[in-house]
């Protein structure tokens, strides 16, 4: 029986550094290859050790797919292709070429540069690496031993009623029901109204490019409506180049900025500009978005650092932030935090935490898990606890497991063997089972396979193979006492038979024979008594049933 | 598989397919050339068109001086123009279950099919043909309802009249089918039908056939189409190119092994050569500019003028036009430079590859930065007091009958300085200038067609081999005005399949075969044996289960127990219900093993008789006779049931079942 294989090598029971191997078809493909943004050491990365120990990987692996630019899913994609070594096809969407390979360098940057690490990948390791990629559009169906379909990523994710063997879902926020989206939105704009009312200062830390350009868009609109004079910056020389990205890709985002693109374009803003690093010490009430978003390293954690000792200012965390973090410290309550070189910091300021990350809640996850009706269900990238809880519940209606790093759950599939029948009997087939079928009364129909062929109906099968056939006959002789003429005694045969055999075709023929279906009777009477009958009945094999049945019914005699 | 054409035009088709009882229409496009017969709608009074004499036949009986009006020598409608439908009485389209769109030129048919018809289906398209097919619909309605026009002139069609106008009106043919411009809100509704696609995305119909767009090379997002079942294969080529232009490549290789080709949309120009075209335009806008003339290109919005702009984006600063105006005349100009910027991943690899960087991938962004090209939606407004001469004017209708442009042959027709260049090949421009004659301003026709050419496509149908081809019959002979050149049609074997409007086609195919899938459980219980070395057969008795046009095998159910009641010997008089076929017998009984078996089974006193064909047995104890030949056993016996069984079941032995 078919087998599907599935081992996380990142993400499993844990969030960050996605990257999950499925074995299909004789098919090794590998789904994301991101990192983890709490670990400086060997767990940054998933453990392709898991693949092979020593040499390239392009001769275990067919292809690779990324779902989507942030780099909690295609982080590690340069360490794998080009220091583990990968050759093959990497698969994603034009957006996320396009965007992935900035976020990588900036990524870089703030390690390599401002961290001082070695054994990192290089500017020109993803460019070679992005060189592998090629850009596929949503519905595209990749020619190969396997199909794919990427999915919308910016418009509302859909899915449809595949009903796939296995469905892999992620389960960031496998435990919280969100409130609406708008309610949350509110939320947001109310905290940050008041602390700058009160002269405070609003940090957001966000990954440059994502929910970053709806929050500008959200705080844009409202700055407009309540006349706000509160500077607002976006703290990465990004911003600019971001945005222009987003109109290049408008055909992906969500309905209602495509229809209004060319009227007014969404990205660009009037009340928020450009952040410059002495802006942080600047007094009265701002504004800033600053990358990147979990506060471990770069500029948001800078600007952290400088405003965490004021309770007027607040720090809005608008997504996820993974164990070891500063974002993750502080949403847990932390308010001491020990930094590089034993100083330690108090944080005063407010902390929000505001879900605004991407990520489905355990209602969307539900709610595609119905959609789809898988056969099981996988879930990764999720905290094991959260996990379980959301485990849980899809077990009360479907097959769930939640493998570890390392571990491989196997799924076994029963697939149909699909077949090429002669549309001569498929016809013939169909017109005899009439237009709807009947449960109760199901009809068979016979065939012959041919190997590496099709099935056809047994007499073409016979041509074809150019082999004879054989005819099978049988007559058998049935004694009978009637006391009538040979011909009134065929008659007396013949309505016993009609009200007897209700669904057969029964025939009085002119020249002195019965025949029921394809089978033929014929009455003679002996020499020495005119009242005892003799019957023959004449079938083929085909008719055996049939046949023997009737010889055993006129054996028994015929009514008076 | 029947094909039924709606339309006779070669690059603007309209066909239906029947194919496995879905019935698919392939474009719906509108035949425009009919606007040529109408005079042309001014956007501003203008004294020659409403001094223009009107036409009465020469004897004077006939009087349609309001209808009709006369300049240099034709007669023409004076009414709003009208399009040339695709036929609609030659089915039913009400029954039509999907319309496949090819490009955006090929669908402003489509109001005029989905709307008051009945239709319920869903119409196909690629992101791009779609937004930029509605700017170009758009357009048309902006342009007709702009300039009003309450009369509409109808007694010229009375075919008793129409035969006694002068040609061409004389010859237009089913005039009375011809219909004024859609209105927005019908451009809505049917747009409202479209569901996108993708290049290669296979979209189910019913079950029944699968369709596939393929990236055709001609426009942005323009396709061709598969129709395909699990066994037969059409493909629906219509407006392709091989030339490196803006979109994406043509995708060749997924046409081969069709069992039909549906060849539309070659090009309308066989002669001209693109390059050659696109060099004479240039230097004809720069002598004109040059001498302090102004240049009017008539084009439609979309298409060939995102590839005019890149060529001139490389051409002012050598040929020093640095300062010369260049206008982009549209109500979708803005709307129409902005799409073509966002659709990067159905542009040619070279343009894909800048929006990486991120750039826009056409360089009339840029030409808009340094305000060298400026775009306005129409001649008022801003335009009448930034304009400024000599400037060169890229405005539509290119048929020369509504639009803009009708103002500025107008006002620059006067001039000898002043340059007509013609790019569009869709309309014939000594046609469109009719009206305005006497012209002084000078003309260049340098029709800019990239859709395959003969030499093309005879190479494309070598290469992908369809066992049939069908095309318009125009492509089966040379053009009217070149008869000698035999270059310039299909020559294939077989002959291709010409149809005209109103042709039905029945296509040559026969379908032997279908897909059907056989459930685990039934496949596992098949016992194949070797018939043949290589060969297996393997017999099957399933039930077959149809639904959605799919079709399942599965394992017969297994009677449900006998219930032990008192009923239970009626069970048995009953007659067999489930009539389980047996299956054919091949093979022979060999008459030395038989009989051995036979005695292994104690009948003994066989008497073997030999005849023509075989042997009789006649088995004396049983009273039996077992006629065995090569192609048949004939078992004669009293009524003695379990008898009869074993020697069945003997014979069975040596037989295979099938």
């Amino acid at each position: 029986m078919p087998e599907i294989k599935v081992t996380p090598l990142g993400a499993g029971q844990d969030v960050g550094r996605s990257c999950i191997l499925v074995s299909i078809g004789g098919k090794n493909i590998m789904l994301d290859c991101g990192m983890h943004m709490g670990y400086n050491d060997d767990r940054r990365f998933p453990d392709f050790s898991y693949i092979t120990q020593n040499g390239r990987l392009t001769d275990f692996l067919d292809c690779v797919i990324i779902s989507h630019f942030h780099l909690d899913h295609c982080g590690a994609l340069p360490y794998m292709s080009e220091m583990v070594g990968y050759d093959g096809p990497i698969y994603m969407t034009h957006p996320t070429k396009a965007i992935c390979p900035i976020l990588l360098e900036d990524f870089r940057k703030i390690t390599v540069d401002k961290k001082g690490e070695t054994n990192f990948f290089t500017s020109q390791m993803i460019k070679d690496c992005m060189k592998k990629v090629i850009p596929l559009n949503l519905h595209q169906t990749v020619q190969g031993d396997y199909n794919m379909t990427p999915d919308r990523h910016l418009g509302a994710a859909w899915i449809d009623k595949c009903r796939p063997d296995i469905l892999i879902s992620e389960s960031t926020y496998a435990t919280t029901i969100r409130d609406s989206k708008r309610c949350r939105e509110r939320d947001f704009l109310k905290k940050v109204h008041e602390t700058i009312e009160r002269g405070g200062k609003v940090l957001i830390p966000v990954f440059a490019l994502g929910r970053a350009q709806e929050l500008c868009i959200l705080l844009e609109t409202f700055w407009e409506r309540m006349n706000l004079k509160a500077p607002i910056y976006f703290s990465t020389g990004l911003t600019e180049k971001a945005n222009h990205y987003y109109k290049l890709f408008i055909t992906w985002t969500n309905q209602k900025i495509r229809k209004t693109f060319v009227q007014r374009n969404m990205f660009e803003f009037k009340h928020i500009k450009a952040f410059d690093r002495s802006y942080a010490d600047n007094p009265g009430p701002m504004v800033v978005f600053a990358t990147p978003g979990m506060l471990h390293a770069g500029q948001s954690l800078q600007i952290f650092k400088k405003w965490a000792g004021n309770d007027k200012n607040m720090v809005i965390m608008p997504g996820y932030c993974v164990q070891g973090t500063i974002g993750h410290k502080i949403l847990n309550g932390q308010r001491k935090l020990e930094m590089e070189g034993r100083s330690t910091l108090d944080v005063k300021l407010q902390v929000e935490y505001m879900s605004f990350s991407a990520h489905a809640d355990a209602k969307g996850i539900m709610q595609l898990i119905r959609m789809a009706e898988p056969r099981n269900m996988l879930l990764v990238h999720g905290e094991a606890a959260k996990m379980e809880f959301l485990k849980g519940k899809i077990e009360q209606e479907f097959n769930c497991y939640m493998p570890a790093n390392g571990e491989t759950t196997a799924v076994t599939t029963n697939p149909s063997v699909p077949v090429d029948i002669s549309l001569n009997l498929l016809k013939r087939e169909m017109v005899l089972g009439g237009p709807l079928p009947d449960p109760k009364k199901p009809r068979t129909m016979h065939g012959t396979l041919i190997m590496k062929e099709n099935l056809v109906s047994s007499e073409q099968a016979l041509k074809e193979l150019g082999l004879n056939e054989h005819q099978l006959r049988f007559t058998c002789r049935v004694q009978l006492q009637d006391p009538h003429s040979d011909s009134d005694t065929l008659h007396r045969i013949y309505t016993h038979l009609k009200s007897v055999l209700k669904d057969y075709t029964i025939q009085h023929l002119p020249d002195g024979t019965v025949m029921v279906e394809s089978i033929v009777i014929k009455v003679s009477s002996s020499a020495e008594d005119a009242n005892a009958k003799v019957l023959l009945l004449s079938w083929s094999y085909q008719d055996e049933d049939l046949g023997s049945y009737l010889s055993s019914l006129l054996k028994k005699g015929l009514p008076t | 598989m029947k094909l039924y054409c709606l339309s006779g035009h070669p690059t603007l088709p309209c066909n239906v397919l029947k194919f496995k009882s879905t019935t698919i229409m392939l474009d719906c496009g509108l035949d425009t050339t009919s606007v040529l017969n109408f005079l042309p709608l001014p956007l501003v009074h203008s004294p020659r068109l409403s001094k223009l004499p009107g036409w009465i036949s020469k004897d004077g009986s006939i009087n349609l001086e309001k209808e009709l009006k006369e300049c240099a020598g034709r007669v023409f409608v004076d009414s709003q123009p009208e399009f040339c439908l695709p036929e609609r009485e030659l089915l039913d389209l009400s029954t039509i279950d999907v319309i496949l769109i090819s490009n955006y030129h090929c669908m402003m048919a489509l109001p005029y099919i989905t709307e008051h018809t009945g239709f319920t289906g869903t119409v196909y398209a690629t992101e791009p043909t779609l937004q930029i097919g509605r700017l170009l619909m758009e357009e048309l309605v902006n342009f007709m309802e702009r300039v009003p026009k309450a009369q509409s002139a109808t007694c010229w069609k009375n075919k008793e009249i129409q035969r006694m106008l002068p040609g061409p009106l004389k010859d237009a043919v089913d005039v009375w089918t011809w219909k004024r411009c859609y209105s927005m809100q019908e451009v809505n509704s049917a747009l409202s039908k479209v569901q996108l696609v993708g290049y290669s995305q296979k979209v189910e119909l019913f079950g029944a056939v699968q369709v596939s767009p393929l990236s055709s090379g001609y426009s942005l997002g323009s396709s061709n189409w598969i129709i395909q079942s699990h066994h037969e294969k059409v493909s629906y080529v219509s407006g392709s190119s091989l030339l490196t232009t803006h979109p994406q490549p043509m995708d060749q290789s997924s046409l081969k092994n069709s069992d039909v080709l549906i060849l539309t949309g070659l090009t309308q120009m066989p002669t001209a050569n693109p390059d050659g075209m696109l060099g004479e335009f240039c230097s004809n806008l720069a002598m004109t500019i040059r001498a302090g003339g102004n240049v009017l290109v008539p084009c439609y919005s979309s298409g060939v003028i995102y590839d005019l702009l890149e060529c001139l984006y490389q051409f002012i600063e050598s040929a020093n036009l640095g300062t010369t105006p260049f206008y982009f005349i549209s109500p979708v100009a803005n709307s129409s430079l902005e799409f073509s910027q966002i659709f990067a991943e159905w542009l040619c690899h070279n343009k894909q590859t800048k929006v990486y960087l991120p750039e826009p991938p056409f360089p009339h962004a840029e030409l808009i930065q340094t305000n060298k090209l400026k775009h306005y939606p129409s001649i008022h407004g801003d335009f009448s007091s930034e304009f400024r001469q000599p400037c060169v004017v890229f405005t539509g209708h290119p048929s020369l009958r509504f639009g803009d442009v009708v103002h500025f042959m107008e006002l620059w027709g006067k001039s000898s300085l002043n340059t007509v260049i013609f790019t569009e090949p869709d309309f014939s421009y000594l046609d469109a200038l009719a009206p305005y004659q006497p012209l002084a301003m000078k003309c260049v026709y340098c029709p800019i067609d990239t859709r395959l050419n003969f030499h093309q496509v005879s190479k494309l149908l070598k290469e992908v081999q369809p066992l049939h081809v069908v095309c318009p019959e125009q492509y089966t002979q040379p053009p009217l005005t070149q008869s000698h050149r035999s270059d310039l049609m299909l020559e294939l074997q077989p002959p291709p399949m010409p149809y005209r409007r109103c042709s039905v086609l029945n296509l040559p195919f026969r379908r032997r075969y279908e897909r059907v899938y056989i459930l685990p459980e039934l496949a596992n219980s098949l016992v194949p044996s070797e018939v043949k070395p290589g060969v297996s057969v393997a017999t099957v008795s399933a039930v077959l289960q149809s639904k959605d046009n799919k079709h399942t095998l599965q394992s017969v159910p297994k009677a449900p127990p006998v219930a032990p009641s008192k009923k239970r010997k009626r069970v048995m008089e009953e007659p067999p219900v489930t009539m389980a076929p047996k299956p054919l017998l091949s093979g022979a009984v060999p008459l030395e093993a038989f009989l051995a078996t036979l005695q292994k089974h104690g009948i003994t006193e066989v008497k073997v008789e030999e005849t023509a064909d075989g042997h009789i047995l006649h088995l004396q104890a049983e009273d039996t006779l077992i006629q065995l030949e090569e192609d048949g056993t004939h078992i004669v016996c009293d009524n003695n049931e379990p008898l009869r069984a074993t020697l069945r079941d003997l014979v069975l032995r040596f037989l295979q079942k099938l």
